[in-house]
């Protein structure tokens, strides 16, 4: 299963709403780039909202896609993490640093638009 | 008296199956979300490994019940190469695969009791407990 990218003016919306596999996440990092290629989009939100734990695969595939998505111009922001899996992910050391986040969608397009100088 | 359930780990989607698997033994016994996602996490930890170094291997899961204490226990055993150092695997970073290297350090905070007996050749057995507080 793909996970949908929408476009909204200049920037992109992902609600990733079911628990990630493998093929998914690395499916998925793949899409966003050639969407951002493809759009000319210059910022992106994912929303985790649904997610409810993040292993350490996942969250390289979530760090490596924001890198990606730098390099091509693309500025992201993580919203909606839930505390289950900001718990777990610090207790098993990952700290995502350099991570844009916010709270909610909502928050996270303000920081995005912020970010752009908007 | 445990009851186990077990998935065999060959390939990634053996991983997915045996983290649902923890969840919902996690879920039947009355854990928090939190705990839930503890263990869930730990689980695709543990599974991964036996995907990556070992290939292929086992990951059980255990109701226990010790003196009316209830908790969960994970027992992931493979026959793969083995760890040579596990001082040095229990290091934090430290990873021959070159991924985050959050692995077993991060499992054994995730997780209430934590052990590894491993024989470079034999194989690993890793076991995890959780306890319901």
């Amino acid at each position: 299963m793909r996970i949908p990218i929408l476009k909204l003016y200049n920037c992109l919306l992902v609600s990733i709403q079911w628990e990630l596999d493998d093929q998914t996440a690395l499916q998925f990092q793949e899409d966003l780039l050639h969407k951002i290629h493809e759009t000319n989009a210059n910022g992106v939100v994912i929303d985790l909202t649904s997610i409810d734990f993040i292993d350490s695969f996942i969250a390289k595939v979530l760090g490596d896609v924001i890198n990606m998505s730098k390099l091509m111009g693309a500025k992201v922001v993580i919203t909606g993490i839930q505390p289950a899996v900001a718990i777990t992910l610090i207790e098993l050391g990952i700290s995502l640093n350099d991570v844009l986040t916010s709270l909610d969608l909502e928050k996270g397009l303000e920081k995005l638009k912020q970010e752009l100088g908007e | 008296m445990d009851i186990q359930s077990c998935v065999n780990i060959q390939t990634e989607w053996d991983i997915v199956a045996a983290r649902q698997l923890g969840r919902n033994v996690a879920k039947e016994l009355g854990f928090g979300v939190v705990d839930q996602a503890r263990i869930t996490t730990a689980i695709s930890e543990l599974a991964r490994n036996i995907f990556i170094y070992a290939h292929k291997g086992r990951v059980c899961i255990e109701k226990m019940n010790d003196k009316g204490h209830a908790g969960l226990r994970i027992i992931a055993i493979d026959s793969g190469p083995g760890i040579n150092d596990i001082r040095l695997a229990m290091e934090d970073g430290y990873s021959t695969s070159g991924g985050l290297g959050a692995g077993l350090p991060g499992v054994k905070r995730l997780m209430d009791e934590f052990q590894i007996v491993s024989s470079p050749g034999k194989g690993t057995e890793i076991t995890a407990i959780k306890w319901i507080r």
